[in-house]
Formats: structure tokens, C-alpha cells, sequence
């Protein structure tokens, strides 16, 4: 059989700065293309090189990432239409494309202007029926269920309700990523520590979900390039690391998020297995996990979906800095999108790779030969890959 | 009943587009009918209404007339606006769960937030929004 297993590496990464107030003053596609100069660079790799492209779910074509960039030869390009979970599962498409001789360097882009462009609460019926469908746009719009807090807080109220998740599990996790955001350079929440009585005492947005269960609307962008192993090795500059397992998945039914048999089985609950199985090691093997956060509850969620727990045993997992730097499974070791910046899941990836290539600074997972990322898009597509170093 | 019933020409909330299955269904509600569609092959109730049953690919289907009573599933409670036409918070959105099977996202009327609990009993009641348009809603029912 053949296998997606080590047939690919991210080579270069690149992030430009994170902005909230008053904003980037750039196009979403101008971030994403400063990003990406970065990420060739970073692989010590020239425009001229790349020849492949995961084109963003937003923000630019093929076209005016070829045409900016100066890619003269562009052989392949798509588009993965999973919302947040479309970066991680682009990983998947790139690694198909390098192991098959279909382009030998894939760029893959994400960014937005998240602060300053269109945020949740001026989405149009338009972008709802592009980014959701008719289900949303016909039957859940014209009741004010709109926005994602909404969408995901009824899921977690159920879970709370069924497994007696307390509030308390879900403040370990906003405390925990703010408490990794204080060792990120350019983390939005740096030099803003939250405890727990911080997070009890943060008013509601959608109930159950208060302030702090909330990522951050922000503006910038982040790219990573994949090439094959053989490649990879050529390019001395750092450690290549290695795709070797990575899934997508999504929920039953995709457009509908109240109307499936189970609620809380998702995406990532048929992904998880799948990239386990292809990677060869499991959860339990994991040096750190980058979930992706637009909101505590889908982590605490994606955690027991990803098999670190069982369902409804998140809440015993995520105490007493259990996901902290020093517990025993590190999470969004950068602040994620909770309090670094939200760009849509892209920046766990080049946490992850960061991680594993021990370049991660003061907040270094020692050692770290494996991790794995998510994402989170939508009513509920996921993602996850299992990235490695040898 | 509801104070969202406003007269022709006030309603500034967003509204369905009433295009076939969708059309249809909403066209049962302005005449107060409740329906889903129930296939004619092996029985399962739907919703939203789709052109094939998931459960035995038959497409046959027929618009089954619902007892139009349920319980709440799970809500959210909106205290921050996130639509420029749903400013009066806080209110909740409902998720409720028919005795046929299928869930339905709406309002409670006449309850407030902090009464809402799980599996509380409720009935189906028709909010004529605009002269097209009518809105299943909610309210607790006797149980
Ligand atoms: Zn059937």
C-alpha cells in the first residue's frame, strides 16, 4: 500500500507581525505575500523555485500569488475549502502533490485582515451562503445564529451539561495560552497575564463562552513551503521536518452543526485515527500539540476527539498545567489564536515546525521529536498532522 | 404573543429565501403547519430538507405534518450583538429537538434566559414576521 507517510517536509517558514488597532494598513493579499517571501527565504529558497500553491480560502487567487511573486512557472495549484481547518489539511494536498512529482515546492499561505477587514459581526447573507452554505444562510441567519461563538457555544453547553464540564476547564486553556504568549516575541497578549479569576470574572459573549474564551481578531498572514525529503536535505539551513501523518475529516452533516446524530463527533474524530495510523505513533507520543483555538471549548473538544482522553474527560485532562509548558502535553506553545494572534491555524504550523527544530527560544519544548497540529474550520471540518524530526 | 411580530414594512431582520425545498418549507408555516419531510421508503424524518434520505437513498419523500412539540436540546445566550439587526440582547438561540427526530434552531418566546434548562418541554408557535414570511418560534409548553 502505498502511504503519505515522511514523503514530505516543511522547509520555510514566515509570519509577518501581528496588528490589532488600527490595523495592518495591508492587503490581506499583501500580508500573505510578505509571508511568503519570508518562508522562501527562510528555506534559503528562490521565487523561481516554487511551482506549486495551495491558493488561501481568502485573500488572493492563483493568479495574484503567481503574478506578485514573480512564479513564472507555475504547475499546480488548488484550493482546500475548510475554513480554519484548511491550512493543516493543505499540508495533506501539498505532501500529495511533492510525493508525486506533480511540483517539487508547494507554497502554502493563509492570512487575513481578521482586526480591520470584515469581522464576524458585519458578515453579509452573501458571505454566509459562500463560506456555510444555504442551511446557514436560510435557517439559522434569520434567528441571529451567525457568528462562530454562537454556532460553537451550543455545542459546548451540551458538553458541559452531559459530561459536567466545569467553567474551570475552560479557563485552564485560556490561561494556559496566554501563559505561552508571555515567551512570543510578537504575541498580541504579551505582557497581559490572565488567571483564572481574570477569566471567571470576563463577561459573556455568547454563554457559555465569555471574553476570554475568545480568540483574537487580528490582521497578518503566515506561509510555510513543503518540499520532498530529498530536497529537503539539500537545503542545509535547518532541520527538515517531516509530514508524516496528516488526515482530514469532516462532520455529518457538514452544513448542518445541530442536526447530527452525535454532536460532539467531528471531523478531526475521523481524521485523528487516520493520521495516527499513517504517522505510525499516537497521541501518547506527542512532545506538544498545537489545537487549533478559535475558542476554548474546540480545544478542550479536539483534545478528547484527537484521543488524548476520552469524550467527555477533558476537563481532568487540562488541570493543574497538565497543557502548560512542563505538563505533560504542552498546547499552543506560541499563545495560539487565543492570545498570540488569530491567523487562521496557519501559525501552528510554523510553531510546530519551530518546535521540532529547536529553534522555539524560551519557550522550547526540550527535545521535542514529535507534534502534531490541528485545525478547526467551519461547523466543524478538521484536520490533523503528525510532524516529526529524525 | 411575540414582540418581534411587527407590521409590513418594520421587520428589519434578516429573512429566508423562500426558493424551492426551502420554499416549501416555509410556505407550510405561513399556513401555522409545521412540517418536515419523512421519507416514503423507510420513514426517517428530516430536516433541513434535503433531495435524497440519507438514511436509504430513496427519493421519495412527503411534507409530514409534525405534533409541533419538543424539548430544548442545548442554547447559546447572545450578550454581545453579532448582527447589526439583533441588538436587544441578551436573548438566547435554541436548539430544539422535535418528538419526530429532527432539530430545529429558533427563539423561545416568553421565557427568559436565565429560566431556559435542558429538556425543557415546549410547543411550536407561527411568527408571521411579514406578509411572507413566517418564523417557527417556541414556547414552553405545559409538559
Ligand atoms: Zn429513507
Amino acid at each position: 500500500m502505498t502511504t503519505l507517510k515522511d514523503q514530505a517536509c516543511i522547509v520555510g517558514i514566515g509570519e509577518t507581525e501581528y496588528y490589532r488597532k488600527p490595523g495592518s494598513g495591508m492587503s490581506e493579499l499583501k500580508l500573505m505575500l510578505q509571508a511568503s517571501q519570508r518562508a522562501i527565504a527562510d528555506a534559503g529558497l528562490k521565487v523561481s523555485d516554487i511551482d506549486g500553491l495551495m491558493v488561501p480560502i481568502l485573500g488572493g487567487t492563483a493568479e495574484d500569488f503567481a503574478a506578485n511573486l514573480g512564479i513564472e512557472n507555475l504547475r499546480y495549484a488548488a484550493q482546500v475549502n475548510m475554513g480554519g481547518a484548511a491550512p493543516v489539511a493543505s499540508l495533506q494536498t501539498a505532501a500529495m502533490v511533492v510525493a508525486n512529482g506533480i511540483a517539487d515546492y508547494v507554497l502554502v499561505p493563509a492570512g487575513w485582515n481578521g482586526y480591520s477587514g470584515v469581522r464576524a459581526r458585519e458578515i453579509t447573507e452573501a458571505d454566509i451562503e459562500f463560506q456555510l452554505g444555504h442551511t446557514a444562510r436560510d435557517y439559522y441567519l434569520p434567528f441571529g445564529f451567525n457568528a462562530p461563538p454562537q454556532w460553537y457555544s451550543v455545542m459546548a453547553r451540551r458538553h458541559m451539561h452531559d459530561y459536567q464540564t466545569p467553567p474551570e476547564a475552560l479557563g485552564a486553556i485560556a490561561v494556559a495560552c496566554r501563559k505561552h504568549a508571555q515567551f512570543s516575541e510578537k504575541a498580541i497578549m504579551r505582557g497581559k497575564p490572565l488567571t483564572m479569576e481574570d477569566y471567571l470574572a470576563s463577561g459573556w459573549i455568547s454563554e457559555p463562552y465569555r471574553l476570554f474564551d475568545c480568540s483574537l481578531e487580528t490582521d497578518g498572514a503566515a506561509a510555510v513551503i513543503v518540499t520532498t525529503p530529498e530536497r529537503a536535505k539539500a537545503l542545509t539551513g535547518h532541520a527538515p521536518i517531516y509530514i508524516s501523518g496528516v488526515a482530514e475529516g469532516h462532520p455529518y452533516p457538514a452544513d448542518d452543526i445541530i442536526n447530527r446524530p452525535d454532536m460532539f463527533t467531528i471531523g478531526l474524530t475521523h481524521a485523528a485515527p487516520k493520521a495516527y495510523e499513517m504517522a505510525g505513533i499516537g497521541p501518547e507520543d506527542m512532545d506538544f500539540a498545537q489545537i487549533y483555538d478559535c475558542f476554548t471549548f474546540e480545544v478542550l473538544q479536539q483534545i478528547e476527539e484527537a484521543g488524548f482522553c476520552a469524550r467527555g474527560e477533558g476537563a481532568g485532562f487540562v488541570r493543574d498545567g497538565a497543557i502548560e509548558l512542563g505538563g505533560k502535553l504542552p498546547i499552543n506553545t506560541h499563545g495560539g489564536l487565543l492570545s498570540e494572534a488569530h491567523i487562521l491555524g496557519m501559525t501552528h504550523i510554523t510553531e510546530a515546525v519551530r518546535q521540532l527544530r529547536h529553534e522555539a527560544g524560551d519557550r522550547q519544548v526540550e527535545g521535542a521529536r514529535a507534534g502534531l497540529v490541528t485545525g478547526w474550520g467551519d461547523f466543524g471540518d478538521g484536520s490533523l498532522a503528525v510532524l516529526t524530526r529524525k | 404573543m411575540a414582540s418581534e411580530t411587527t407590521t409590513e414594512g418594520n421587520y428589519t431582520k434578516p429573512l429566508p429565501r423562500l426558493k424551492g425545498m426551502t420554499g416549501e418549507w416555509f410556505g407550510w408555516l405561513k399556513k401555522h403547519e409545521l412540517r418536515f419531510q419523512k421519507c416514503t421508503g423507510c420513514g426517517h424524518w428530516r430536516h433541513v430538507p434535503r433531495e435524497l434520505c440519507p438514511e436509504c437513498g430513496s427519493d421519495g419523500w412527503e411534507w409530514a405534518r409534525s405534533s409541533g412539540k419538543g424539548k430544548l436540546y442545548t442554547w447559546t445566550t447572545t450578550y454581545r450583538p453579532m448582527h447589526p439587526s439583533f441588538t436587544e440582547v441578551p436573548f438566547a438561540q435554541v436548539v430544539i429537538e422535535m418528538e419526530e427526530g429532527p432539530r430545529v434552531l429558533s427563539h423561545i418566546v416568553g421565557t427568559g434566559v436565565e429560566e431556559l434548562d435542558f429538556d425543557m418541554p415546549v410547543e411550536v408557535i407561527f411568527d408571521d414576521v411579514t406578509p411572507e414570511v413566517t418564523l417557527a418560534k417556541f414556547r414552553k409548553s405545559g409538559g
